[in-house]
Parts: C-alpha cells; structure tokens; sequence
C-alpha cells in the first residue's frame, strides 16, 4: 500500500491524485471487460489496479434489484421525497427550488461545495428546520407535523455532532438506546465501530473520528427506517471510515433509506445508489455515479501506467495511432527524455495525448477501447517493461464534480 | 414552557418503535442530573457556594444581621435554600442548555424519540432532583449549625421551591436560547452574584439599602426569598411572593417559548 499522507483531510484538489490511483470507473462494458482481460495476459505483473471496485459492482446490483426491504416505502416508494424545497435566511434563499428523492435500501449521496445547501436541505428533512416553500415527505409523513411519528423511525446524525461532551461514550449510547422500544444491543453495535476501546472516556476527550463514530453509532441504534447522516466521516482514519462503509452497506441491505452529505468523492463513488450533486440551494446533477461518469464522456478516457521513469511514448502514440497525423510535441521527441524534464506532453492525430505526470506514471488519454489497451501491453511487453500498474477509467466523479460545480475556490 | 404541566401528559403514545414517554423522560431526566453532579463548576455553584453562604452567615459577624429575634441559622436557611434553587434552576440551567445548544445536543436529542417536550421535562425533572440533593446537604448542615426547623413547613417549602424553580428554569431557557455559551456563562454567573446581594434572596428585601428594598420584593429571588422564609418562619408562602413568581413564570416562559432558537 502507498503511503498517501491522510487524504480526507486535504481539500478535495488533493483527492484527484487520490482518485486516479484507486477509483477506477469503468467507461463501459467493453473497456471494463478490456480492463479484466488485460489483466490475464500479464500474469507475473504484481500488481495490476484494473478490477472494478466490488463496490461499485455490489452498487450496480443494487439500483437494479430494488429494494432489499420495502418496510419504509411510501405509496410511490420513495423514502425521502423533498419536491421544490426553498429555505431563506434571512431573506437569502440558501435552498432554492431542490428536488431529491431517496429510496429505501439505498444510499443517496449529496454532493456539493460549502455552502451548497445540502445540511439544510438535511436538517428540513430530519424536522429541525421548517421550509420555507416546497413539500418534504420523510416515509410519506411531513417532518415537523408528523415529528411523533417520525422521530422513532429516522436516525440523525448531525454535521456538528450533536453529543454531550461530560458524558463517556458508551454512557451516551446507552441513553439514546433507552429511548426506544427495541434498540439494537449497544454492546454489539459499540463492537462493529470499535467503541469499547475508549467506552468509558467522556466525549470530550475523543478524537474526531472517534466521536463520528459514536454519533453514527446513535443514528442507527433506535433501527431506523431511514437514515440521514451528514458528513459521516469527516476527520475520520481510514480504518475507521472503512468500518462505518460497512456498516452503511449492511443497513442498505437490510432495506434502510440512507441519505449522506459528502465532500468525499471516493466516499460517494464507492457507497452510493445514486447521487444528487447540489450547488447553489439546487441539485444540479443526478444519478448513479455510472450515469454521472459517463454522462458527456463519449469522449476521451483513460489509460494510466507506472512503470520504469524515462519512456518514450512517442513509439506508443504511433501503435495506437496507427495512421499517424504529424506529431506534436510539448517536448523534444527522442530518447532519454529526461525525468526531471516532467510533465512532457505528446500528441497524435486521432486524439492520444500522453504524458509523464510525474517520473513513471503516465497518461494517455484518448479513445480507450479492448485494442487500445492491448496494443499498450503489447508495446510494453516489445521493450521488455514491465508495469507496476496498468489503469483504464473514464472521468472520475471528482472531474465531473468539478466541472459541475467549478474548479476555482470560493 | 411551564414546568407545572405534567411532562407524561399528552396524546397517548402510539409510535412503536418509541419507548414510552415516562421511560424516555425519565432517562434523560436521569442523565442531565448525573451530567450536573459530575461537573466540578456545576457542583462549585450549586453545592459548595450554598455551603459557604451559609456558614459564613452563621459563624461569622462581618454581616450585622438584623434576625428578627430568630437565631442567626434559623433566619438565614431559607435564604440559602432559596439561593440553592436560583443557582441549580438558573445558573447552572442556563450554563448547561446554552452550551448543550452551541454543541448541537439539543437538535440531536429533538430527533430522538424523546423530541423537544420530553428534552425540556427531563431538564426541569433534573433541575429538581439536583435540589433534593442541595436542600439534603444545606439542611444537614443547617442542622448541624443548630437549625431545627418545623417539619410541618416542608410543603410549603416544596411549593416555594417548585415556584422559584418554575420561574428561575424559565430565565435560564430564555438566556440561553438567545444568547451565545459564551454570554451565557458570563450573564449567569453575574447575574446570580447580583441577585444574591441585592435581590433580596438572603435577607428579606426591607433590610436592603434605598429604593431596592421596594424594587427587590418584585423580582423573583425577592419573591422566592420571601416565600421561603414565610414557609419556614411563619408557616405559610405570603400570597404576593406566589402572585410575583406566577407573573415572572408566564412572562419569562411565553418569551422563552418565543424566543429560544434551537440552532
């Protein structure tokens, strides 16, 4: 495994680099088969990153085989249904006009930059705030008249937290458990998250990461139909996080409707049914992360290669371009390009752009398909190279999120 | 807002999924109260200050007190008692909402089974709780100090308490749904100093100086000092102490149902 610093961390630019190292997304069934296939022919290589992420399988499978347990389905079968919410403060609408719907045994991620709109669009669902226009249906019920009916079949975890700090955390547990009928037994929930390591430290003295985890464990300690969980792993480690995907995969099978707020792209990629991208108090953009990935992405995608510094490419635009337009070149063509020479760019004429991102990873971009990436391996095997790690994707959720909602800071 | 209203009454529960209504309450009520007796500047002004107010007042005679005719102890204990329900139902009260409210806890618990309602009655149930034990460690020590009070006064002792703890409770929830933590403790804090010094809660308010012996029967530490010591002193609460402490309980509970923000 890499070392990669702690990537939840940094601001979503440093994700990318992130992303294009673990999140591969399939363009489409043939290059996915392509990425598999490539993988049987190069049996000694150590590592070849090309398989889909289970994940994302498992998720595929889900959006098609519907709901797992229909117990939270209102009569359309929607678990969350929020139709032309607007939210004003103070005369500014920070939600304006937001459609997102949400069904059971499913996760629904919503995305978006600071300021977006998605905690309130999450606090009008979870009743703790009153809309200032449109309709919310939590389980078919209004979220602020129906609240006694709602409160016992909605878990909340809250952006902030929400927990007492004077009380140890297991403490804290017990009591949210207390206020339902049959909740699930604290001591094995507080076994799945890795509670009991510091059961008896007050809240105060926890770790960021240890106190989402005690606040998701009170989310879902009362069995919820439905789950709202806003940031569900910021500041946490990646054990931790990998630990709370778990546990949200497991409600997913058992029929809950969960929705999540994420600047986690990986997050989102790896866990959601379907994805809502929200930007100035509206979605912007939805569906399953494959829709949004290859929405608009007839184009170019993706082969990625570490491998030995210092290749030339040029050889390799001309095998995959095999009726060559005159090269361009961002670098003198030749031998030997040195690595501290980086990035170099080459171009051929049928839209190939390769490129040393960094000494011994490159790029090519451009019309990925089953032979494309045969005649890459092909050409690696002629020159005797053998690759760390052979890479197809289209565009990350993280590049479409960007050019959704924009690259500069604001 | 009123905390004479019964926290079980209500619609009869009929979410499955929910504990019932005087479990939750009862839980939450239990948890503020060990959240409470566990913080040490919780205890230092709910516990220890009493304490020290009325041994001080006792033993010592930096204060020329006016008794009465009682004995030094016997003219002081109401007042502390009544000092010991300002500080638990106000003081500490507010610190502990305000900084509750600022961390979240209270939109959390909201979302809970236990609501909005079922929060604000296990509060109040725990505000009274914490008095059992404060008026249990004063009185021992009062008795320890020679008091010996009538043992029939203890009703009209409870319904004192109960009426400043309604009032007191309602400025706590007002303060601390407006204001910032921050602003909370400190208002909570200076306000209960300048209560007990000038607002007539240890000593009758006519012993006070100028116009404050006039103004001060009109708040509710004036009101709730008189009441405790008509309870223990001369048997019954003066109605006018009861009328002062209703009229503050609606006004402070109507602006506190108002104003507070939960966010």
């Amino acid at each position: 495994m890499r070392k990669e610093g702690n990537p939840q961390f940094g601001p979503i630019a440093t994700h990318l680099t992130r992303l294009v190292h673990t999140q591969v997304t399939p363009c489409d069934d043939a290059s996915r088969a392509a990425a598999y296939d490539c993988a049987v022919p190069l049996p000694d290589a150590p590592a070849i990153d090309t398989a889909m992420d289970p994940a994302q399988a498992a998720t595929a499978g889900a959006t098609t085989a519907g709901p797992a347990g229909a117990a939270a389905s209102a009569d359309h079968g929607f678990a969350v249904e929020v139709r032309g919410l607007v939210k004003r403060y103070g005369g500014r609408a920070v939600v304006d006009g937001l459609d997102l719907v949400a069904r059971p045994g499913a996760v629904t991620a919503v995305l978006g930059p600071n300021g977006a709109g998605k905690t309130t669009t999450i606090e009008c669902c979870e009743g703790l705030r009153s809309p200032d226009g449109g309709s919310v249906r939590v389980l078919g019920h209004d979220p602020v008249a129906d609240a006694r009916f709602l409160r016992p079949r909605v878990g909340v975890m809250l952006q902030d937290g929400g927990l007492p700090t004077g009380v140890r955390a297991l403490e804290l547990l017990r009591h949210v458990a207390a206020m339902y009928a049959a909740p699930r037994p604290v001591d094995e929930l507080a076994e799945r998250l890795g509670l009991h390591g510091f059961a008896r430290t007050t809240v105060r003295r926890l770790s960021g990461g240890q106190r989402q985890r005690v606040a998701l464990a009170a989310a879902v300690v009362g069995r919820p139909d439905v789950v709202f969980l806003d940031e569900p792993s910021a500041g946490m480690d990646p054990q931790s996080r990998r630990a709370v995907w778990d546990l949200v995969r497991e409600l997913r099978a058992d029929g809950v409707a969960i929705v999540l707020t994420t600047h986690l792209m990986d997050e989102a990629a790896d866990l959601a049914d379907h994805v809502h991208v929200v930007d100035h108090g509206r979605v912007i953009a939805s569906g399953s992360v494959r829709e949004l990935t290859e929405g608009g992405s007839s184009g170019p995608g993706t082969v990625r290669i570490e491998a030995a510094p210092g290749l030339d490419l040029t050889g390799l635009l001309t095998t995959l371009d095999p009726t060559p337009a005159p090269l361009s070149a961002g670098y003198p063509l030749g031998q030997g390009t040195p690595a501290q020479q980086v990035p170099s760019t080459q171009r051929s004429g049928d839209g190939w752009v390769a490129a040393e991102a960094e000494p011994g990873v490159y790029t090519l971009t451009g019309p990925v398909d089953p032979a494309a990436l045969a005649a890459v391996t092909g050409w690696l095997a002629d020159r005797g190279v053998l690759a760390r790690s052979v890479t197809t994707g289209c565009r990350t959720l993280e590049d479409v999120f960007l050019d959704l909602t924009g690259r500069n800071l604001r | 807002m009123s905390v004479q209203q019964e926290p079980q009454a209500g619609p009869v529960e009929t979410t499955p999924a929910a504990a019932p209504a005087v479990r939750r309450i009862a839980a939450q009520a239990a948890f503020e109260t060990r959240a409470i007796l566990r913080n040490g500047e919780q205890l230092l002004v709910t516990i220890v200050l009493p304490v020290l107010v009325l041994v001080g007042l006792v033993q010592t005679s930096f204060l020329d007190l006016d008794t009465q005719g009682y004995s030094r102890v016997d003219f002081v204990t109401p007042g502390v008692l009544a000092l010991a329900v300002m500080s638990t139902a106000f003081t500490s009260q507010a610190i502990a909402t305000a900084f509750d409210r600022r961390n979240g806890v209270l939109r959390l618990m909201a979302t809970t089974p236990l609501g909005r309602t079922g929060l604000l009655a296990g509060k109040v149930l725990g505000v009274l709780a914490v008095e059992v034990v404060q008026v249990i460690v004063v009185a021992a020590v009062a008795v320890a100090l020679g008091w010996r009070p009538e043992l029939g006064a203890l009703p009209a002792v409870v319904g004192a308490a109960l009426l400043g703890t309604a009032a007191f409770t309602a400025l706590a929830l007002l303060l601390a749904g407006t204001l910032r933590a921050e602003g909370v403790l400190a208002v909570a804090n200076l306000v209960l100093v300048l209560l007990t010094v000038g607002g007539g809660v240890l000593l009758p308010a006519q012993q006070l100086a100028g116009p404050l012996a006039h103004a001060a029967v009109l708040l509710p530490s004036g009101a709730l000092g008189e009441a405790m010591r008509g309870a223990l002193l001369h048997g019954a609460v003066p109605p006018f102490s009861v009328v002062v402490l209703l009229a503050w309980t609606a006004a402070l509970g109507a602006g506190a149902a108002r104003l507070f923000r939960w966010h």
